[in-house]
């Protein structure tokens, strides 16, 4: 099918691009290093409160950097359509028979595929570091889709969000808004449990929360399938609406031209 | 018009106003013959490249019709887009990837394939001379090199009809003349349509078959470089004499040809405005032979585009141009 095809020619394209700065690739993850790092160091003995269901705080903070890398990947996303769209790129790819939603899938395709290699770094470090689960096989693989969802979402959102502004700096400051206050609230780097009770609610609204429960949920020794599988299925109704409204921004755009 | 019924492209009444009031085309029409290179000429904002975007699908007119290869470009969009080719004003060239990598993925886009579209891709690096530098990275070629390959991008295909917009702007005198000698070629060797904007009266000359003056959104003028030229006044004639000659005998000599105005007699020199300098220099000539006037030299100077510009649109080129320095900016 002509939409498949073409969207792996652009993801090919973007992958190519990327292949050729590996500076960035590793440029990227500093800053979850550090979060690993810094805050496992951290937090190390928040673990002997109640309402973490483990004795490590590496373990538990893994699944939550890996959730975070891919939430601010997506994020930052919308930058390089901005570039394109000033380079005329776009524009051109539109005067050609493409399959229109070719050009964002492509987008969002390459971003899974480099950011999937950044969950499996993190993921590996993790382990150096002293994590460890209960039911590692199945439960890293759908960690690593939990956080391709979260990808591809905030990766059509900020796609989005850079069609309907078309400035770099209203994405950045979006971004910088609404990034890091989605990571606190949230239990990546504290029990829910422990969190106020408002905070609790605004956690459960919050798409960062269902990537990284049900991945931590999938890698307990014995996983409460139910829990893991409301939680993926949540966030995939999520993504299939992020993407919706990416295709209907683009639409817009086409229109505007 | 004899080539209503098979243009190549036809446009008729487009009207496009953008949001915000700027009405960027009034009823803009024209029609291209097939196999041949038509200029769009005009000054920034006059809506150009509003009409290229129309014709090429990437925008719809809001009023009017436009039809490009048989086809009505609002209802076949899709079958226009496999028809044409078209080199957008700003250059679309992926700046991270090599030559060959952005041909390949226009190429892909049509369903080109393998050996096909490889031997096609060579052909058109050979072509535009960019074979030694297709394996680099676009970001370093110049930008004479870049709007070749923006142009072989939007050969790959080998489309019917080629939509050029402001090819050579930006570019020094050499890559122009460069980029000039390409697009002559392509319209004399493969018969290719092609329809051009430029800011350029020389460029509208050199080029083109046929020219459209576009002032704010519509046609003001249209015809051949030449043509346009001749519907003026007419043409400059200057004839030189060996030796002062009587007033009287020369004024006779030149009211008896056809055609001829505004005889101003010096003591060596007689200028007058011929309709068409050309065809009067012979009978200007035997008519003063007759009288036994002896001519030295003859003079024609041709009307230029830039007196045609000044003639329709009551501004000069540069005048106009000068008016609107913001509206290119805007997108
Ligand atoms: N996308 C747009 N949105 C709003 N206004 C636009 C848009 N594109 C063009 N315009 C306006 O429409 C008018 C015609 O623009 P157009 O680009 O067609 O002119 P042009 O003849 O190509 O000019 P130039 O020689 O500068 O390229 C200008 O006033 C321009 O500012
Ligand atoms: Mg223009």
């Amino acid at each position: 099918m002509k939409l498949i095809r073409d969207s792996l020619y652009m993801t090919q394209r973007h992958l190519m691009a990327l292949w050729r700065q590996p500076f960035w690739i590793v440029f990227m993850l500093v800053q979850p290093v550090i979060w690993l790092a810094l805050y496992g160091q951290l937090f190390r003995r928040v673990v002997e409160l109640p309402g973490f269901h483990t004795t490590s705080y590496v373990s538990f903070l893994m699944p939550g950097v890996v959730v975070t890398n891919a939430l601010f990947a997506g994020g930052w996303q919308g930058m390089g359509i901005i570039a394109d769209l000033e380079r005329g790129i776009i524009d051109r790819f539109l005067l050609t028979p493409v399959s229109r939603p070719a050009i964002i899938a492509g987008r969002i395709l390459s971003l899974c595929v480099g950011g999937g290699v950044q969950s499996l770094i993190l993921i590996g470090l993790g382990f150096v570091m002293g994590a460890r689960y209960g039911s590692p096989w199945i439960g890293l693989p759908l960690l690593v889709a939990a956080s391709m969802l979260m990808m591809a979402a905030f990766g059509a959102l900020s796609n989005a969000m850079a069609l309907m502004v078309r400035k770099e700096e209203s994405v950045i400051g979006a971004s910088n808004m609404l990034l890091l206050p989605m990571t606190f609230l949230s239990p990546i780097y504290m029990a829910k449990a422990l969190m106020p009770e408002w905070m609790q609610k605004a956690a459960m609204a919050n798409p960062v929360t269902w990537a990284v429960e049900s991945g931590r949920e999938a890698l307990e020794a014995a996983p409460d399938w139910g829990r893991v599988i409301v939680r993926l299925m949540t966030l995939g109704a999520f993504t299939v609406l992020s993407l919706w409204v990416a295709t209907r921004a683009f639409r817009a755009y086409q229109r505007s031209v | 018009m004899e080539s209503q019924a098979v243009a190549a492209i036809r446009a008729e009444g487009l009207k496009k106003t953008y949001p915000g009031g700027v009405k960027a085309l009034d009823g803009l029409s024209f029609a291209v013959a097939p196999g041949t290179v038509y200029a769009l000429l005009g000054p920034n904002g006059a809506g150009k490249s509003t009409a290229v975007k129309v014709l090429t699908t990437l925008t719809q007119a809001d009023a009017g019709e436009a039809v490009v290869a048989g086809l009505d470009v609002r209802r076949r969009g899709a079958e226009v887009r496999r028809m044409i080719g078209c080199v957008a004003q700003k250059s679309g060239v992926d700046a991270n990837a090599t030559g060959r990598e952005n041909l390949r993925l226009q190429g892909r886009f049509y369903g080109m394939r393998g050996v096909e579209l490889e031997r096609r891709i060579d052909e058109l690096l050979a072509r535009f001379r960019l074979a030694e530098f297709a394996d680099k990275i676009s970001r370093t070629f110049s930008g004479g090199m870049q709007r070749k390959l923006d142009i072989a991008m939007g050969l790959i295909h080998r489309p019917a009809v080629l939509f050029l917009d402001e090819p050579t702007t930006g570019l020094d005198p050499e890559a122009r003349s460069s980029l000039w000698n390409e697009i002559s070629w392509l319209a004399g060797e493969s018969g290719i349509t092609i329809l051009l904007t430029t800011h350029y009266l020389e460029e509208a000359d050199k080029l083109a078959g046929r020219v459209g003056i576009v002032d704010r959104g519509r046609l003001v003028a249209e015809g051949t470089p030449e043509g346009l030229k001749s519907e003026l006044q007419g043409d400059a004639v200057q004839v030189e004499f060996g030796e002062p000659q009587k007033e009287a005998a020369v004024r006779a000599a030149l009211e008896r040809v056809a055609g001829i105005g505004e005889i101003v007699v010096e003591s060596q020199a007689v200028h007058a405005r011929a309709q068409h300098g050309a065809s009067a220099a012979p009978a200007i000539l035997s008519a003063l032979d007759q009288a036994g006037l002896r001519a030295m030299a003859v003079r024609i100077a041709r009307p230029s585009l830039d007196d045609v510009y000044l003639h329709y649109t009551g501004r000069s080129f540069q005048e106009a141009d000068a008016q609107l320095p913001m509206a290119g900016g805007k997108r």
